[in-house]
C-alpha cells in the first residue's frame, strides 16, 4: 500500500496521461492522419485543434471544480445553470446596449463575471457558515436556476447576430487560432499564476484534508470554502461567456446541459479524489481533454449517437475499476511478489506496465459484464 | 425549539425522528394552507389521493434513495434505470410475445442488475459512488435510447386492462359542479407505495440490516469494529435501491402506459431533493424512512399549490428552489443548535448523539 502511496505522489498524472495515450492509440490505429492539421481561411483546423476547441469550457470549469472538491470535499453541481445565468446577464448588458464594439462585450463579461461571484457566493456561505452537504446546497441553484436565466434574458433564445462575438466564438482575422483555445490558455496561465504566488492551493488542501487541524493552524476554514466557492462562480462565468460566444445564441434550456457531470469526471480522471484534499489542477485539465476525446473517439469509430453515452458509461466504469484502491492494492501485491522471485535490479521499469498490465483479467470481467448487461 | 431544551438527554429525540417531525409539521402546515386558501380542489379527498396516484413512481424512487443515503453513499443513476426500465417493458409488451408478468420480471431483472453493479463496485472495490452512479446513467441512458428511441404506447390487452384497474372507494367520493357523484378512485400505484413504505420502514427499523445501515452510515470505522460487516451492508443497501428502481419503472409504465425517452428524466435530483427535505442527510446515518414520502409530497405539494395559484412555470421552478433554500437552512440551523446545547466544538456536530445511539443500540 505504501507503495502505491509512493507512486501515485510520485507521477500523479501518470493516470490520465496513460488513458489519453491509449485514446490516441485507439485513434491512430483507426487512421493514420489523426493529427494531420490543415489550415483553412487562415486558421488552423484538424482533430487537435477541434479537441481543445470542443473542451474549451469543460477545461475552465474542472479547474473551478476542483478547487471546491479539494476544499469542501463535495462538488458543485450547479455549474452549468451557473454560466447559463451569467451569460445570460452577458446577452442582456449587449442586447441592452445596441450597438455592440468591445467595450460593451467587456463590459458584459465583467457583468457576467459578477454574477458569477455572487452565485458563488450564494453557494458557498451554504457550505460553509451553514455547514449543508455541496451537493444538497447547490441543488437548490440547480433546480431554479434555468427558470432565472430564462427570466435574465428576456425571450426565447435571444441572438448574437453580429461580428465581434462569432470572431470571440470563431476566429479572429490574422489569428491562425481559434479564439476560444486562446481563452482557455490565458484564463489557464492565469489560474496557474494566481495559485503559484499566493498560498490558496496549500490552504484548500489543508481545509479539505483535516478542517479541524487546519483550524487549528490558523486558517479559517469558513472563508477558504468560501473563497472556492466564488472562484469557481468565476470560472462558471468563464466558461458561459465561452459557451454563449461558440452558440451565437443564449439558449438558457440547453446552454451547457449535463456540463456538471462531465466536470466532476473530469476531476476524477484527473486523479484528484472526490472527498476533498491534495488536488492536481494540471490533472483536471488533462482529465477534460481526456472527456472530450473520448467524445471524439467514438464518433469516429462510427458508434451511433444514441450508443455513445452507453459505451462512455462503460470506459469510465473501466477506468475508475482500474484506478480503485482495492484493485491497485491487488497489483502491488502481485508485484511484490513478482520481485521476491526476480531481482529487483531493473523494477522500477517494470513498474508501470506490469502494473498496467495485472488489473487486465479484472477490466476483462467487468467489460463483458456490462456488455451482458447490455443485452438485457 | 424550548420543547426540545427541555426535554432530557436520555429520551431526546433522535435527530432521525427531529428532522422528520419537522418535514411532516411543514406538510400538515402547508396542506392546511392549502385546503384554507384553495378549498374548492384542496378540500376534495381525490386531490390528496392523486398525488400518491400519479407520482407513485418518484416516492419509491425517493424510499431507495433514502436508504443508500442512510448508508452514506448516493445513487443519482435512478432516475435513468426507472426510464430504462419503462422503455424495456414497452418494448417487450409491445413485442407480442411478453405476458404482464414477464414485464414484471423484467423491470426488477433490470433493477436488481444494475444494483448489483453498483453496489459490487462502491462496495467491495470502494469507487466514489458518485461517480459510478454517474457512469450507471450514462449507461442507462444509452441503453434506452439504443433500445428504442421514439415513445411507444402498449396496446396489449391484459396490460391495458391493469392500467386502467383503479380501486374504487365510493363513500370518500364528491359531488362535481352538475351534481353527478364521482366516488374515489385510486391507481394501484398508490397501493404499491403505502405497501413498500410500511415494509421498508419496518424493515430499517427492526430488522438486522436496517440497523447495521444506520450505524455504517454514521461511522463506518465504529460500525466496522462494532463487528458489523461494512462491505456487505453497503452492497445490500445500493441491491436494494436498485431493486426499488425496477419497481418504480413497473408503477411508472403502469401509470402512463407508454415507453418514452423522456420518462423519469431528472427524477435522481428530485428524488435526492425529497428525500432531503423528509429528513435524511447526504452524510448519512440520519434519516426516517417514513419522512421520504412526506418530502416527496412537500414538493408535490408545492407544484400543486403554484399550480392552483395561477403562478408562470418559470416562477414554479424559482419557487421551489426558494422553498428548498428554507428547508436546507432550516435544517442546518435546528441541528446546529441542538448541537451546541451538548458541545462547543465546532466540527461533526451531528455525530455525538448518533454514537451514542448506535452503542445503545448495539
Amino acid at each position: 500500500m505504501s507503495m502505491v502511496g509512493a507512486k501515485a505522489r510520485g507521477s500523479h498524472l501518470f493516470r490520465p496521461l496513460s488513458v489519453l495515450a491509449l485514446l490516441i492509440v485507439i485513434n491512430l490505429i483507426k487512421g493514420a492522419d489523426y493529427f494531420s492539421i490543415s489550415v483553412i481561411n487562415g486558421a488552423l483546423y484538424g482533430n487537435i485543434p477541434n479537441i481543445l476547441f470542443g473542451a474549451a469550457e469543460l477545461v475552465v470549469l474542472a479547474i473551478g471544480m476542483t478547487l471546491v472538491t479539494a476544499s469542501s470535499g463535495g462538488q458543485d453541481i450547479s455549474v452549468g445553470v451557473a454560466a447559463a445565468i451569467t451569460s445570460a446577464v452577458f446577452v442582456r448588458v449587449l442586447l441592452n446596449a445596441g450597438h455592440i464594439t468591445w467595450l460593451t462585450i467587456v463590459a458584459g463579461f465583467l457583468a457576467s463575471c459578477v454574477a458569477g461571484i455572487v452565485i458563488g457566493a450564494f453557494n458557498g456561505s451554504l457550505v460553509s457558515i451553514f455547514r449543508v452537504q455541496p451537493m444538497v446546497a447547490t441543488l437548490i441553484l440547480f433546480t431554479a436556476g434555468r427558470s432565472v436565466a430564462f427570466m435574465i434574458d428576456g425571450k426565447l433564445s435571444p441572438v448574437l447576430a453580429n461580428n465581434l462575438t462569432s470572431q470571440i466564438g470563431g476566429v479572429i482575422p490574422g489569428v491562425p487560432i481559434q479564439t476560444p483555445i486562446i481563452l482557455t490558455v490565458v484564463f489557464v496561465a492565469f489560474v496557474a499564476a494566481f495559485l503559484k504566488t499566493t498560498n490558496l492551493k496549500l490552504y484548500a488542501e489543508s481545509v479539505g484534508t483535516n478542517e479541524k487541524a487546519a483550524r487549528l493552524n490558523g486558517i479559517n476554514p469558513v472563508k477558504i470554502k468560501f473563497l472556492t466557492y466564488m472562484i469557481l462562480g468565476l470560472c462558471a462565468a468563464v466558461a458561459g461567456f465561452i459557451a454563449v460566444a461558440k452558440a451565437g445564441r443564449h439558449d438558457s434550456v440547453n446552454l451547457l446541459k449535463y456540463v456538471e457531470m462531465d466536470a466532476i469526471l473530469a476531476v476524477a480522471i484527473g486523479g484528484n479524489a472526490l472527498s476533498g484534499g491534495k488536488f492536481s489542477i494540471s490533472g483536471s485539465i488533462i482529465g477534460a481533454y481526456t472527456i472530450e476525446v473520448l467524445s471524439r473517439t467514438l464518433l469516429r469509430l462510427e458508434v451511433g449517437t444514441e450508443t455513445i453515452k452507453a459505451f462512455k458509461a462503460v470506459f469510465i466504469i473501466i477506468l475508475m475499476v482500474v484506478a480503485s484502491p482495492v484493485v491497485r492494492e491487488f497489483a502491488a501485491k502481485a508485484l511484490r511478489r513478482l520481485r521476491a522471485g526476480a531481482n529487483s535490479g531493473s523494477a522500477p521499469k517494470i513498474d508501470a506496465p506490469e502494473a498496467a498490465a495485472v488489473p487486465g483479467p479484472d477490466t476483462a470481467a467487468s467489460g463483458p459484464e456490462a456488455v451482458a448487461k447490455k443485452e438485457e | 425549539m424550548r420543547s426540545l431544551k427541555a426535554a432530557k438527554p436520555k429520551d431526546a429525540l433522535s435527530n432521525s425522528n427531529l428532522l422528520f417531525l419537522i418535514a411532516a409539521v411543514i406538510f400538515v402546515l402547508m396542506y392546511g394552507f392549502a385546503v384554507l386558501r384553495y378549498p374548492g380542489s384542496f378540500l376534495q379527498f381525490q386531490t390528496f389521493f392523486d398525488l400518491f396516484s400519479l407520482n407513485a413512481p418518484l416516492i419509491i424512487i425517493t424510499l431507495g434513495i433514502s436508504i443508500v443515503m442512510i448508508g452514506g453513499g448516493i445513487d443519482i443513476s435512478v432516475g435513468a434505470v426507472t426510464g430504462l426500465v419503462t422503455m424495456c417493458c414497452a418494448v417487450a409488451l409491445e413485442s407480442g410475445r411478453g405476458s404482464v408478468g414477464g414485464a414484471i420480471l423484467l423491470a426488477l431483472g433490470i433493477g436488481v442488475a444494475f444494483g448489483l453493479l453498483q453496489g459490487y463496485l462502491v462496495a467491495y472495490l470502494e469507487i466514489q459512488p458518485f461517480i459510478i452512479t454517474l457512469a450507471g446513467m450514462f449507461l442507462a441512458n444509452g441503453l434506452l435510447t439504443t433500445i428504442h428511441k421514439d415513445p411507444l404506447n402498449v396496446t396489449r390487452l391484459s396490460f391495458v386492462a391493469l392500467r386502467d384497474f383503479e380501486i374504487v372507494i365510493p363513500w370518500l367520493g364528491k359531488h362535481n359542479r352538475l351534481g353527478n357523484f364521482i366516488p374515489l378512485e385510486i391507481k394501484l400505484g398508490a397501493v404499491v407505495v403505502w405497501v413498500l413504505v410500511v415494509l421498508l420502514a419496518v424493515l430499517m427499523k427492526w430488522s438486522r440490516f436496517g440497523r447495521d445501515l444506520y450505524a455504517v452510515g454514521g461511522n463506518s470505522q465504529s460500525a466496522l469494529m462494532l463487528g458489523i460487516n461494512v462491505r456487505r451492508t453497503k452492497f445490500c443497501s445500493y441491491l436494494l435501491c436498485g431493486f426499488l428502481s425496477g419497481i418504480a419503472g413497473f408503477v411508472y409504465i403502469m401509470t402512463t402506459g407508454a415507453g418514452n425517452v423522456g420518462n423519469a428524466a431528472g427524477f435522481e435530483m428530485k428524488a435526492i431533493a425529497a428525500s432531503i427535505i423528509g429528513g435524511t442527510m447526504l452524510s448519512g446515518g440520519v434519516g426516517n424512512l417514513f419522512g421520504s414520502p412526506v418530502g416527496a409530497l412537500i414538493l408535490l405539494a408545492i407544484n400543486e399549490l403554484i399550480r392552483a395559484a395561477g403562478v408562470n412555470s418559470n416562477f414554479q421552478a424559482i419557487v421551489g428552489g426558494l422553498l428548498l433554500y428554507l428547508f436546507i437552512v432550516l435544517q442546518s440551523v435546528v441541528v446546529w443548535m441542538r448541537g451546541r446545547g451538548k458541545f462547543r466544538l465546532a466540527l461533526p456536530f451531528w455525530l455525538l448523539p448518533d454514537k451514542k445511539e448506535v452503542e445503545n443500540r448495539s
